[in-house]
């Protein structure tokens, strides 16, 4: 047994994916679930707009973190369609309207809780998008880009690297195939089924679940194409660092998880401190979800979501052209007769 | 023209080969300073150890691998077959969905490809065989099928890297039978192998060790160029240079050997005595 139990340190010491995962995670969970498991919104970035807004903005408790920058003679609804705060206190009416953005589930469950107190001849509220704070409706368009993610990262990069531990992949790079065409050869199919799956997800999730679907299915399409454009790509760059199918799923798996809990798709971006919240903002996932959400809850266009729209662009460009450079050097395609320089 | 004729006419410069190539990764030297000539209508053999550099040189052919220093020279992609160590198939596909996919991707389409896809089945008795998939194959039908799709567009350089490794004898007698149609209709073969029998029926046979060349010529040529001599004994002198082959024991000698008297008997006893001529030397 000692013989057995030395090997498998020996053997471990030396899978640094596996060492990594030891290590790494169990830190990460903790600092994760420590810091960023909240779901108490302590500060909510609330507007108020109108003729007393001077007035009522200084009997709003402290929770209501309130926007200086806003000019009180903004539409309080546009600013809850446009994602500009969470709270909109409109006062030229008499009592004042407290407009509350339900797809921001926390945010809103808090901001009723901080206006509870209230007197009720002092404010109307109104919760907007998701009146009863259903947490389906929040959620399904969330996990239309956790679904995108799940395919482009751990299917395709499983189908990648199969090529590579069946010896294929030597076979492939010296076909008359050019490095594209290997390529998108491999990415198509799986973007062709992960869009099936993207319709469906979105017509069950409104179907069953009642989500409303306020804005336009193009754009939300748009919004998935480019998204599904990074997570392939993300697929793809995990293939070219892995030899087996278990390597491309244990990376696939490390990067899904801070998406699952990071990207505000179950705790509140809010609600996290700076140090973890930033890491929320280079994920794909926390851009789909704003998107989706704004798409599908708010009607949202794509004026007041084109600087996700353009993260998220950013973000294809950048992963899918390193995905390809990586995936090209592992095909190395040389050029025939070719002489080394010496 | 044959293509074995038009492949004879060609100045060394235009010749399909690795002319003193050199492959590194990183730190490490796979191949060093190999020249290695693929000749239409001719089979060339890379033999050597595991590690030797075998499939490095060849991928260094294929152009899969680019040389770090030296030159690769082939026909180009289309005119490339190449069958892989891993052999190259496609599991989860049926023989008639590999043969199908390879014959789309070097553009062999109608006619041609159905007439070249029943060759190429009976050749290797396939024929019954073509709706299973790839990985349910044994290894046999697994190599000949790799084979096949590495044949399918009739190319003027087929690759084989260690063909018939793990391979029954009866299917490397097909192996060998559908190399040398290969050969008849004018291809140029390159192939690795481990099998010393397989290498003294090549035109001329490479052989690496620690990716250098060894010894290289055409089989007879070997035999005649090993430095020193081997006798068959009864009792060794020198254990260090002495092995055992079967019952008998053989010693290398670094000096010529009396007149009359051969080298060598065979490729095997070649390529044991210039790797220690090669250890000798390094002495």
């Amino acid at each position: 047994m000692k013989a057995m139990i030395l090997k498998e340190f020996r053997e471990l010491r030396r899978d640094k994916r596996t060492m990594a995962m030891l290590i790494a995670l169990p830190i990460l969970l903790l600092v994760i679930f420590g810091y960023a498991a909240n779901f108490t919104v302590d500060e909510i970035p609330t507007a108020v707009v109108g003729d007393n807004a001077e007035q009522v903005e200084g009997q709003l408790p402290d929770l209501f973190a309130v926007e200086d920058d806003i000019s009180s003679d903004e539409d309080a609804q546009d600013l809850l369609r446009d994602n500009v705060v969470d709270v909109a206190v409109d006062t030229s009416t008499q009592p004042a309207t407290v407009y509350i953005d339900g797809s921001s589930l926390f945010a809103a469950q808090s901001a009723q809780a901080g206006l509870a107190q209230a007197p009720d001849d002092l404010v109307d509220v109104e919760v907007l998008y998701n009146p009863d704070l259903t947490t389906a409706w929040v959620m399904v368009p969330a996990l239309i880009g956790l679904i995108l993610t799940f395919i482009g990262t751990i299917i395709t990069s499983i189908g990648l690297v199969k090529e590579r531990q069946n010896g294929t992949i030597e076979q492939l790079a010296v076909m008359p195939l050019k490095a594209s065409e290997v390529i998108m050869g491999k990415i198509v199919p799986y973007f062709i089924l992960a869009c099936f799956d993207m319709i469906i997800v979105t017509v069950l999730g409104v179907w069953l679940f009642d989500v409303p679907f306020v804005g336009s299915v193009w754009l939300l399409a748009l919004g998935g194409a480019i998204f599904l454009f990074v997570v392939l790509g993300l697929g793809v760059l995990i293939s070219t660092a892995s030899q087996t199918q278990a390597q491309a799923i244990q990376m696939a798996m490390m990067m899904l998880l801070p998406q699952i809990l990071l990207s505000g798709f179950i705790f509140p971006l809010e609600a996290m401190p700076a140090g973890i919240s930033w890491i929320g903002y280079i994920l794909p996932l926390t851009y789909w979800v704003e998107i989706s959400q704004g798409i599908m809850l708010r009607g949202a266009g794509f004026d007041s979501l084109s600087w996700a729209f353009g993260v998220l662009v950013l973000m294809a460009v950048v992963i899918f052209t390193a995905a390809v450079v990586r995936f090209r050097r592992d095909l190395a395609p040389s050029a025939h007769g070719k002489k080394a320089s010496k | 023209m044959s293509r074995a004729d038009a492949g004879a006419q060609r100045g060394f410069e235009e010749q399909w080969g690795l002319h003193g190539v050199t492959v590194r990764y990183g730190d490490t030297v796979a191949i060093r300073d190999i020249d290695l000539r693929a000749v239409p209508g001719e089979v060339h053999a890379v033999v050597g150890g595991d590690g030797a550099g075998k499939t490095t040189a060849l991928r260094c052919l294929a152009g899969a691998v680019n040389p770090s220093e030296g030159e690769a020279r082939s026909p180009g992609r289309r005119s490339i077959g190449f069958m892989p160590t891993a052999a190259g198939v496609w599991g989860d596909l049926s023989v008639d969905e590999n043969i199908a996919f390879v014959g789309s991707a070097q553009s062999v389409t109608g006619k041609d490809f159905t007439q070249r896809r029943g060759e190429l089945l009976e050749a290797t008795g396939l024929t019954g065989a073509t709706k299973r998939l790839a990985k349910q194959l044994s290894g046999g039908m697994r190599q000949k099928l790799a084979f096949s799709l590495a044949m399918l567009h009739r190319p003027d350089l087929l690759i084989l890297d260690e063909p018939s490794t793990g391979v029954d004898p009866v299917s490397r007698i097909d192996l060998w039978r559908m190399i040398s149609i290969a050969t008849a209709e004018g291809a140029a073969v390159v192939m690795a192998t481990t099998y010393l029998d397989e290498a003294q029926r090549a035109s001329r046979v490479l052989a690496l060790d620690s990716g250098e060349t060894l010894i290289e010529g055409a089989p007879d040529e070997v035999l005649t160029r090993v430095p020193g001599h081997v006798t068959t004994v009864d009792t060794p002198t020198d254990r260090v240079t002495a092995w055992r082959r079967g019952r008998v024991w053989k010693q290398w000698s670094p000096d010529d050997p009396p007149a009359g008297q051969p080298r060598v008997e065979d490729l095997e006893d070649a390529m044991v005595a210039a790797g220690m001529a090669k250890e000798a030397a390094h002495v």
